[in-house]
């Protein structure tokens, strides 16, 4: 059964990241109290290490951490004591949630429209125009556009502030800069789909049989052309997540892309660990209920593991 | 008035000088042909020509001016664009032509290392599984044992690959490198095992297994030449995903550091200053990024159209 056999290869890649970034911290030599033991009493150093495990034996310390995590515990943060990783995924989470989505929206919306009205005017200007776009989109990094937005919006004519975050126009420019690279690529992907799907002899007998051209294009066009593209979702979805950490840093937003980053700079092991399984397991997820939901779109992919 | 055939109307021709079996045009070799259609693309002669540019810059760049990317000068910062600093200056009075070109080289070292990494592992492994795939219970074995390590491999995004070594190691072109190493081939090994099983159930590929030809004459022969095209089509777009990865980590601050330059780096330090009008600063290693991925791109869009059989006149 495929999709038995899939969720257990996602479940599989969860458990090795999850070791995977358990043992590397591990590699680590000395442990986030080294610099504590020197001008703190040995009691004191003792019962820190204590609360965090430390002074188990590392199969013990894995066999508690794997334990913690299929409770959905990621533990505590070492530098901000007050808080446990579970805390900070919680305040960081709505920010990003809701930058990834919005920039999803606007990606995929502007993206296939973009693609579609290119393939439909092909090699007219309008396709032209379109690709230009596109190719200048996948050319520019978000962290070079973003200051560049920043600068046009927010500096010269002043209309949405230039960074942080809390109301919707706070969100508008951060989400254009995240959107913009995946919905070049969702438009070329478009495209190409499109200009194939329309050669087909199926949109001829459509169009002989005196189909209006808005019902050809939706619902014989774009229905099938729309296919391959879905199936770049999970990338997308990826570099979202990952565009997020820039994006968040620049614009000053308050989500886990930040928290991520800042915590690698302050060598808060327990919170890198937690936010990279987060990451991971979403992005796993993502790319699983992507695969099924692809074979069930498309009729003619038969949920078997020889096919693929 | 109808007009009737008749013998008359019809003259024999003469068999000598029938051309039916005379060859059109002279027959060239797949490689002859591939190349004049590659250089028949105009996207792909605009990218090959960026890119020749770049690189050259990137390699005699820095020796054009008598500064060093590394040397400060603090009476002279943020300075403008000018005949003595074509690119302007940075915050330390260092010259942006100099370390603009040294970012190059990082850029490029690290997406042909990104190349040659896809090369060797990614078509090895590739290669073996496709063609082990369905031979006996040893091959169907060893093909799906690389294919769970690939599956697992393309599920862990990347980037956070990276982030997590560079919390091991220090952060640096070598991290950079390892993590690329570790990761990077994944999608070329899928495309290839995909393409060497696609080719395998081809007839010739039969006819040649079952004329009693060898493993390696079959590989070498009918599968890796066939499968050139696909590995070229991916390695452009695997250079400029790498150069990127570069930059955005460097932008982090978790790739190259200082002194040395990169384009990420350079547009990392800009980033507070473009408020206050110094433009070169962001403009000209946001511009190198921008256009090196557009040479890729445009050369690796182009040699897709020209190997494109469906494509071809």
């Amino acid at each position: 059964m495929y999709i038995v056999k899939r969720f257990m290869t996602m479940i599989l890649t969860i458990w090795v990241i999850a070791s995977l970034t358990f043992f590397i911290m591990n590699m680590i030599p000395g442990d986030p109290f080294a610099s504590d033991a020197d001008v703190l009493p040995k009691e004191v150093v003792e019962n820190m290490r204590a609360k965090y495990n430390l002074d188990e034996p590392v199969p013990v310390q894995y066999v508690l951490y794997l334990k913690n995590l299929v409770m959905l515990d990621l533990g505590p943060s070492i530098k901000s004591e007050s808080r446990t990783v579970n805390d900070i995924i919680a305040s960081g989470f709505p920010a990003s949630a809701t930058l990834g989505i919005q920039a999803i929206i606007v990606a995929l919306f502007f993206g296939l429209l973009l693609g579609i009205v290119a393939a439909l005017n092909h090699n007219k200007l309008l396709d032209n125009a379109a690709m230009i776009f596109a190719i200048i989109g996948i050319s520019v990094p978000s962290f070079i556009l973003s200051p560049l937005l920043i600068n046009i919006f927010a500096v010269k004519f002043g209309i949405l502030p230039v960074a942080s975050w809390g109301t919707w126009q706070h969100s508008v420019l951060p989400t254009l800069a995240l959107a913009t690279t995946p919905l070049a690529v969702v438009a070329r992907y478009m495209r190409s789909s499109m200009l194939e799907v329309m050669n087909q002899n199926y949109i001829k007998t459509a169009d002989a049989k005196g189909l209006s051209t808005f019902k050809i294009v939706l619902s014989h066009g774009v229905r099938n052309a729309i296919l391959p593209v879905v199936s770049f979702i999970g990338p997308l979805f990826v570099s979202l997540i990952t565009g997020t950490f820039v994006i968040e840093k620049i614009f000053a937003v308050p989500g886990i892309g930040k928290y991520f980053v800042d915590s690698i700079f302050n060598r808060d092991y327990p919170v890198i660990m937690g936010t990279t399984v987060f990451f991971s397991t979403i992005l796993v997820v993502t790319l699983f209920l992507i695969d099924i939901s692809y074979r069930f779109i498309d009729p003619r992919i038969k949920l078997t593991s020889k096919g693929d | 008035m109808v007009k009737v055939l008749n013998d008359s109307m019809f003259r024999p021709v003469d068999p000598s000088k029938l051309q039916t079996d005379e060859i059109q045009r002279p027959s060239l070799g797949v490689f002859k042909e591939t190349l004049l259609s590659i250089l028949k693309n105009k996207l792909a002669i605009i990218g090959l020509f960026l890119l020749v540019v770049i690189i050259f810059l990137a390699l005699f760049g820095p020796s054009m001016v008598p500064y060093s990317g590394s040397q400060q000068n603090l009476t002279n910062v943020n300075k403008a664009p000018s005949g003595e600093h074509w690119f302007g200056t940075d915050n330390l009075g260092r010259d942006m032509w100099s370390r603009t070109w040294q970012g190059a080289r990082v850029s490029l070292t690290i997406g042909f290392i990104a190349a040659i990494v896809d090369l060797v592992v990614g078509v090895i492994v590739g290669g073996v599984s496709g063609y082990m795939a369905g031979r006996g219970k040893f091959g169907d074995r060893v093909d799906s044992l690389l294919m769970r390590i690939v599956e697992i491999l393309y599920g862990i995004p990347y980037l956070l690959v990276v982030i997590l070594l560079m919390v091991i190691m220090e952060p640096g072109i070598t991290t950079i490198i390892i993590a690329l190493s570790i990761t990077g081939w994944v999608g070329m090994a899928r495309i290839i095992r995909g393409q060497i099983l696609l080719l395998k159930s081809q007839e010739y590929v039969l006819a040649a297994e079952k004329l009693g030809t060898s493993h390696v004459k079959i590989i070498m022969r009918h599968l890796l030449p066939n499968t050139m095209g696909i590995i070229i089509i991916n390695l452009t777009f695997t250079i400029p995903t790498a150069i990127f990865a570069e930059a955005f980590l460097s932008f982090l601050g978790l790739g190259v550091q200082a002194p040395f330059a990169s384009w990420g780096t350079m547009a990392n330090d800009s980033l507070g200053v473009i408020l206050s009008g110094h433009w070169w600063r962001l403009f000209f290693p946001g511009f190198m990024i921008a256009l090196t991925m557009f040479a890729f791109n445009a050369f690796g869009d182009g040699i897709q159209d020209a190997l494109d059989p469906r494509a071809r006149k």
